[in-house]
């Protein structure tokens, strides 16, 4: 009993969302950069922007990559209990990561090994997190993960007593710190609470939620408020050149915690926003 | 907006400032983190005198263009060779982000400038892009030692060659 999905078609709705994501920016990350050029006083900021606002222009119209680090891939699986597949789901994620990054001519970056650094050529492996829900609906969030942010995120195993305004303060100076290197303007996902690796889960997972939408808890969206205003006071700007637009967007995703612990993870996410939801 | 082009003389650079916007036309030479490895221990397979590195991992080119995406990766992670590449005459270098202080007092003493591309901006900054050829390292892929011939590529000055920067003010602090 259940619903079938092919591996091939898993395999085919990886491939072109990896191709589509690469090269045609997220609609509501472009607004986003586009609305923040008529607050921009600065000029080299509003000069920067214009130019990430044309480069994707280009990208859509050349159909190449928006940014030449496609990334690694990431991706967040909700399969249905009434799902069957045909193999391992990662396995046929793995074999659309192949697929997308030949066929879209998108840049192999992964390497076999943290110290023998040998490229796998096909950009796999890619990461796969999975979640069993009720129902028959296989949902792949999939994100191209750019490594010039990434190596700018951190976490932090804060103290329990700290207060949320504590917490700001601390996570605002560390992105203040980072930014520089992250390719500004970026956008920011946070995980607080869990585990220390589960903190890190949330932070990507925050990415995924549209950059418009707020936390609907509102002391949660009271903080991606106060962390926005704080690093958009630092004058570091687009591309580090100074200006007022230094984050576009800030998420929190939150999870129950342990007595002893305050565990924050930050994601820094360049503006190159690229991710796509695909429902089998 | 100034004109330059490559090969830098001492004098071409001399007078750039902070913030000024640039438009590079030229031989330039594309390396990243394995291909700064390789030149610091086995020596620059290219006549470096007044040429200028470029910090970037193209994509491959599709059918019919000459190179894929080609916008900058960060400069601080080729920190510890720069000042190898500077005191062998390479004049300067495009990048992004910040770099330490010990490549800053290197560039002041070879009269070096640092351009910075604008990170993110690979499609349209490939267009500016002529020419290229893998001149070395070839089985590095994306970090392989390439030769590019740029025409109007634009950058801005991030730091010059008296070590003024863009990054001078108190970045870090913020109310």
């Amino acid at each position: 009993m259940g619903r079938l999905i092919k591996a091939s078609t898993i395999i085919n709705a990886v491939s072109k969302a990896c191709i589509e994501s690469a090269c045609i920016l997220d609609k509501i990350a472009y607004n986003s950069i586009k609305d923040s050029i008529d607050k921009e006083k600065n000029a080299t900021a509003r000069y920067v922007l214009e130019e990430l606002i044309s480069n994707a222009d280009i990208a859509e119209r050349e159909y190449i990559p928006i940014c030449q680090d496609t990334g690694m891939v990431i991706c967040f699986v909700e399969c249905g209990l009434k799902i069957n597949l045909e193999e391992p789901i990662s396995d046929s994620i793995n074999k659309g990561i192949k697929k997308g990054f030949e066929d879209g001519v998108l840049r192999k970056s992964i390497v076999n090994d943290p110290f023998e650094r040998i490229n796998t050529n096909d950009n796999t492996p890619g990461i796969v997190y999975i979640e069993q829900t009720t129902g028959n609906i296989l949902k792949i969030n999939l994100m191209l993960k750019g490594f010039g942010s990434e190596n700018m995120s951190f976490i932090k195993m804060l103290n329990p007593s700290l207060s949320q305004d504590d917490v700001v303060e601390i996570i605002s100076n560390e992105i203040c710190n980072k930014a520089f290197n992250a390719c500004p303007p970026v956008f920011i996902g946070i995980g607080i609470g869990g585990s220390m690796d589960y903190a890190s889960v949330l932070s990507k997972k925050a990415l995924l939620r549209p950059v418009n939408k707020k936390n609907i808890d509102k002391t949660y969206a009271d903080m991606e408020e106060k962390i926005l205003q704080s690093v958009n006071r630092s004058n570091i700007g687009p591309a580090g050149y100074t200006g007022n637009t230094t984050v576009l967007s800030v998420s929190i995703e939150s999870y129950p915690t342990h007595i002893a612990a305050l565990p924050v993870a930050v994601t820094m996410q360049c503006h190159a926003l690229r991710h796509r939801e695909i429902i089998l | 907006m100034i004109e330059i082009n490559t090969p830098f003389t001492k004098n071409s650079l001399i007078s750039l400032k902070p913030f000024d916007r640039v438009l590079i036309t030229g031989v330039i030479y594309i390396a990243r983190d394995q291909a700064h490895k390789k030149m610091f221990e086995e020596g620059l397979p290219f006549n470096p005198e007044g040429q200028c590195i470029y910090h970037c991992g193209p994509s491959d080119a599709k059918k019919n263009m000459i190179i894929g995406s080609a916008g900058p990766t960060s400069s601080y992670r080729m920190n510890k060779y720069m000042p190898y590449l500077f005191d062998k005459g390479i004049k300067a270098f495009i990048g992004k982000g910040m770099i330490s202080d010990s490549v800053i007092e290197n560039m002041k003493k070879n009269k070096c400038v640092y351009f910075g591309a604008i990170g993110g901006l690979g499609a349209k900054l490939s267009m500016c892009i002529k020419k290229q050829k893998i001149i070395a390292y070839e089985s590095l892929g994306t970090e392989a030692l390439r030769e590019i011939y740029v025409e109007k590529f634009p950058a801005i000055v991030i730091i010059n060659c008296d070590g003024e920067s863009i990054y001078e003010r108190d970045n870090n602090k913020y109310e």
